[in-house]
């Protein structure tokens, strides 16, 4: 058992170091090291992994790490894959952190962060194409799309609010058309 | 309690944030900006380091905002709480996942959140595009339109999935490098 605790630590430890950028990104490492290596999961719970990370709030490498760690070491498991996965990011960041501190007021990295900022935005639009792209099409994803976004622009509505009343709009909306059908 | 504060503020994100990634943007900002903790411009450096060092970007955010308010103790309460709402919840629906999966009220709860979440980040690119883009007291109209420069420019290598960390360095160099010959 503290073996299995151990070796679920260091794999999503390597998983979480040599992730950038999160999310999907985490997939492919995920494959190589738990389906591949270490067969602690099938390819298809893997996608069921997916499917429920998608389906559930919180970031992916997190939810794929309790998953992965609750299926083969059990809460222990759980808790030290998760852990595995979390530490390498906390220990990096939290050293860039003072890092930035420092030196933020020179000027030549204020000069790059003012660029960096203009560059920043670039990827937030494609992150949002993106999103866009794998979104569903039809006239109640472009009204609650549209509704949302006019929300936060407008009238600075909070975003969990947004997100509670759409997740309310598209459950009644899915039981009249259940009803229908 | 700013500890306090830390955990339950990242404790909601984490509870609030479906899809991850820059799906979380939305909710720092709505969160975070609010209390004070950080500004436009901070959130956009914070997402520039989270694209350049290893890990999610939830962590490396709950990380970086909890460490600059409340020191290290900041940093582990805001990274705890982002973490726990996801721990707990897969706990409980991993023995059941199956029955979760076709679960009808989940099924039309996701109808409703992923165009929400696309919608918010559309109107987070708008709202925080203007704040960076538009010249401001103390810079020039000269550096605002360096910045929108800059963002034009990366338009077309960020949708052709170019290295995120290729295109904040280039950024980074062409913002020195305008600084040092026009001093915007």
């Amino acid at each position: 058992m503290m073996n299995k605790g151990k070796e679920l630590f260091f794999t999503f430890a390597k998983i979480g170091f040599f992730t950038f950028g999160g999310g999907y990104a985490m997939i492919p490492l995920i494959e190589k090291e738990v389906v591949d290596k270490k067969r602690w999961i099938s390819n298809e719970e893997l996608l069921d992994v997916i499917a429920i990370s998608e389906s559930t709030p919180g970031p992916i490498a997190v939810n794929a790490a309790t998953f992965i760690g609750k299926k083969t070491g059990g809460l222990t498991g759980a808790f030290c894959a998760t852990f595995g996965v979390v530490l390498p990011s906390f220990i990096i960041i939290a050293a860039i952190s003072y890092f930035l501190e420092a030196f933020r007021e020179l000027s030549l990295v204020r000069y790059a962060l003012f660029g960096i900022r203009a560059g920043v935005l670039a990827l937030i639009l494609k992150a949002l194409v993106s999103m866009f792209g794998q979104s569903n099409k039809g006239a109640l994803p472009y009204i609650l799309m549209t509704a949302s976004a006019a929300a936060v622009i407008f009238f600075d509505v909070n975003a969990i609010v947004v997100i509670i009343a759409c997740a309310l709009t598209g459950i009644i909306y899915s039981m009249i058309r259940g009803r229908e059908q | 309690m700013i500890w306090l504060e830390l955990f339950w503020t990242f404790f909601k994100i984490g509870l609030f944030t479906f899809g991850g990634g820059y799906a979380m943007i939305p909710l720092i900002r709505s969160e975070v900006l609010s209390h004070g903790w950080a500004k436009t411009e901070d959130i956009l450096n914070f997402i520039a380091v989270s694209e350049t060092t290893p890990g999610p970007f939830a962590i490396n955010m709950a990380t970086f905002i909890g460490r600059t308010t409340g020191g290290m103790i900041g940093a582990v309460c805001a990274t705890v709480g982002v973490v726990l709402p996801s721990f707990v919840i897969i706990l409980i629906v991993a023995s059941t996942y199956e029955k979760f999966k076709k679960n009808k009220v989940v099924q039309g709860a996701m109808v409703g959140l992923k165009p929400a979440v696309v919608g918010m980040i559309a109107a987070a690119f708008v709202t925080m595009g203007i704040e960076v883009l538009s010249p401001k007291d103390g810079t020039g109209v000269l550096s605002s339109v360096v910045s929108s420069a800059i963002f034009l420019i990366m338009i077309i290598p960020a949708l052709k999935k170019k290295s995120p960390i290729m295109i904040i360095l280039i950024s980074g160099l062409i913002g020195v490098a305008a600084n040092v010959f026009l001093s915007v």
